[in-house]
């Protein structure tokens, strides 16, 4: 048995692992721009002006801070513990994805860079991508894959509308692994003046950590919110978990309180017992890929799985590394949620409490459908409603047997 | 000495660059890749690099990333790849073979035992893509103690104070990747490779071979005159492509090797 450490909260290293997870796996072309990267972070983090425009930036075109909503009917419903929604749907953009590139479009004028890349899978983080490059004024290809086009139309739309290009991925199993497999070869070959940034809390040093600082707005401000409306920490902090960027960030301002369990939702789509599934911490084993030592859905022979779940943003066989090490520490358990499951959270939030949660998000809403009824009324449950769900009536029509 | 090491020796002293050839191994399926593999010395490799077939590289164009899912297809795995190796060392004891390709096959069989297995079935070096120095001692302690080189990539993205890092440790010969991009995507342009390579060797003995890029029999003769190795790719596997359904595929691509072999081995004979 390991001994815990003082602290969950400094991780990565220097050299960007968080125990054995992480790392700089990437082409060698890539390291000088990696490592560039990581000093302008650096520098960046610790300068107040830069924080100071992120703070500005945050507040008056995001529209934070985002409420921390008690869901009266939904716990009512429930019968246990009181739920409380960190309501990143609020958002400008839609979701969560927008706290990040803001950060990271900040970082990349910063640098001079004059042009943006980006992969998405649901397109809530190419859309902020989007978003943000017309904010500033800079040139925006998003990598998507060709199945989630299809699934994701308005939000293929809206990139379109921002000005952004979505370049359509037709490798692999054309989603979002496939998407960032394209977004990392076109950097490769752009190297003097792109930015790549990255929407889930993956890929090599320093985005794990950049993404998690930048995502960490979210717990800190549940944090505090919570304080002032029951006057003490939740006992338990729920987010879903596809890379694991609004997970990573409504949990790491929670980590050293003890008394806070934290749960993390993958993505089980048919079945954990089945092939068709997102659940990489579950099922997964550990592997390299996109620049990262993490878990990894693959085979015995280390090709990659493909991954599935009825929500595109979950769909993707890897995790950030930080969470595979919350998970191998024992401070985060991590379950899973089916499309079933998902699909019931969905209709269930949105009929009792007038909000349609992102396929994503509704994973997380379907543990709190499990876990609210087993605790005693005065316990407190915040779970992260990463997204909105508008960008999803199509599929959940579809999956309903619908037609609109 | 090691294979590598005696090939670039022997390569050296009778003023010739080296052809090396890269195949995957498996593409379009065992039996083909392995003859094309025992075909390739003939035809003028001087060293080959056998690519392991990966679901999803990162440092890839099109044709390789294509040339990897055929070769999976067909139900290539990394323990047929070493499979592979020892048939082809039963009738080749000289000519240095090098594993390129993306870690996680490796990560997955167990590092230190599939070098122990490699060394075992005739593998010269590594060169893996996704494992720069800050994350190759994994791999470079195993291949150390069983007198395997791990080779290094050096690019036009790196600067004095990257070379410091990259030449740290690195071993068996350079691999200069002639653009930032990934696999067979744009053409070389031969004069600024040129100027990186003369650079280069003011900081190091160890030979340097340059590939990505490098399509013709003309462009890789013109890099032979002054890099110690030519690499052709993508340019290769493109043939294996268009000769899939063609029974005389590995004479085809042969064909094409002893052309590009002739051509790298014919350059600094007008110099002299």
């Amino acid at each position: 048995m390991s001994i815990p450490p003082n602290s969950y909260r400094s991780g990565p290293d220097a050299r960007g692992h968080f125990g054995g997870y992480g790392g700089r796996f990437v082409a060698e072309t890539l390291m000088p721009l990696v490592l560039d990267l990581e000093r302008a972070y650096g520098e960046a983090k610790d300068d107040p002006a830069f924080r100071a425009e992120l703070g500005a930036m945050l507040k008056d075109y995001v529209g934070r801070e985002s409420p921390l909503y008690f869901a009266e009917r939904l716990t009512e419903r429930l019968g246990g513990a009181k739920i409380y929604l960190k309501r990143e749907d609020l958002n400008h953009t839609g979701a969560h994805k927008i706290n990040n590139c803001l950060g990271q479009i900040l970082l990349a004028r910063r640098m001079g860079k004059t042009r943006i890349i980006a992969e998405t899978g649901a397109g809530q983080h190419g859309v902020a991508t989007a978003t943000v490059a017309a904010r500033f004024g800079l040139p925006c290809i998003v990598y998507m894959g060709e199945v989630d086009i299809e699934r994701q139309k308005p939000n293929v739309f809206r990139m379109k509308l921002l000005g952004a290009e979505v370049r359509p991925v037709k490798s692999g199993s054309r989603t979002l692994k496939d998407a960032m497999n394209e977004a990392l070869r076109d950097w490769v070959a752009n190297v003097h003046d792109t930015f790549y940034i990255i929407g889930s809390a993956a890929g090599p040093h320093p985005y794990p950590e950049m993404v998690r600082d930048f995502q960490t707005v979210i717990g800190s401000e549940t944090r505090a919110q919570m304080m002032v409306k029951e006057k003490r920490l939740p006992d338990l902090v729920i987010a879903c978990v596809g890379g694991g960027s609004n997970a990573i960030g409504m949990f790491h301002p929670f980590l050293d309180d003890a008394e806070v369990a934290i749960h993390g939702v993958e993505a089980s789509g048919d079945g954990l017992d089945t092939e068709r599934h997102a659940a990489t911490l579950s099922k997964g084993s550990p592997g390299v890929l996109h620049g990262a030592r993490s878990y990894l859905l693959q085979d015995r022979d280390g090709q990659i799985r493909e991954a599935h779940s009825i929500s595109a943003g979950l769909d993707y066989p890897g995790v950030g590394p930080e969470h595979a090490w919350l998970k191998d520490q024992g401070r985060v358990q991590y379950f899973s949620a089916s499309d079933k499951d998902a699909l019931e959270a969905f209709m269930l939030l949105s009929k009792l409490e007038g909000i349609i949660p992102a396929l994503e998000s509704a994973h997380a809403i379907a543990h709190v459908m499990r876990t609210a009824p087993q605790m005693a009324k005065d316990k407190l449950i915040a779970v992260c409603l990463s997204g909105r769900g508008d960008k999803d009536v199509f599929s959940v029509a579809h999956a309903l047997g619908e037609r609109i | 000495m090691s294979r590598i090491s005696s090939r670039f020796a022997e390569l050296k002293k009778a003023n010739r660059s080296a052809f090396v050839p890269f195949i995957t191994a498996g593409d379009p399926d065992f039996d083909t890749a392995l003859a094309l593999l025992k075909a390739l010395p003939k035809a003028g490799a001087d060293l080959i690099e056998l690519g392991i077939p990966f679901s999803d590289p990162m440092a890839d164009g099109p044709v390789n990333q294509a040339s990897y899912l055929r070769a999976l297809a067909s139900g290539m795995t990394l323990p047929k790849v070493l499979d592979m190796v020892r048939k082809f060392r039963k009738e080749d004891k000289a000519t240095p073979l090098v594993l390129m390709g993306s870690y996680n096959p490796i990560h997955a069989y167990g590092t230190a035992r599939f070098v122990r297995d490699a060394a075992e079935a005739g593998i010269d070096g590594f060169l893996i893509v996704d494992l720069p120095p800050e994350e190759d001692e994994v791999l470079r302690a195993p291949a150390s103690v069983h007198g395997l080189d791990v080779v290094r990539f050096v690019t036009p993205t790196s600067d004095a104070k990257r070379l410091d890092t990259i030449l740290a440790g690195a071993s068996g010969y350079l691999y200069y990747v002639s653009m930032a991009g990934i696999t067979g995507t744009k053409p070389i342009e031969a004069e600024d490779v040129e100027a990186s390579i003369d650079a280069l060797r003011a900081r190091t003995r160890l030979p340097v071979t340059v590939g990505f890029g490098i399509r013709t029999p003309e462009q890789a003769g013109r890099v032979a005159r002054f890099a110690d190795g030519v690499v052709v790719g993508t340019a290769i596997v493109e043939r294996v492509f268009r000769n899939v359904n063609d029974p005389r595929l590995a004479a085809n691509v042969t064909e094409f090797c002893a052309e590009l072999a002739n051509s790298v081995h014919a350059a600094r004979d007008k110099d002299v």
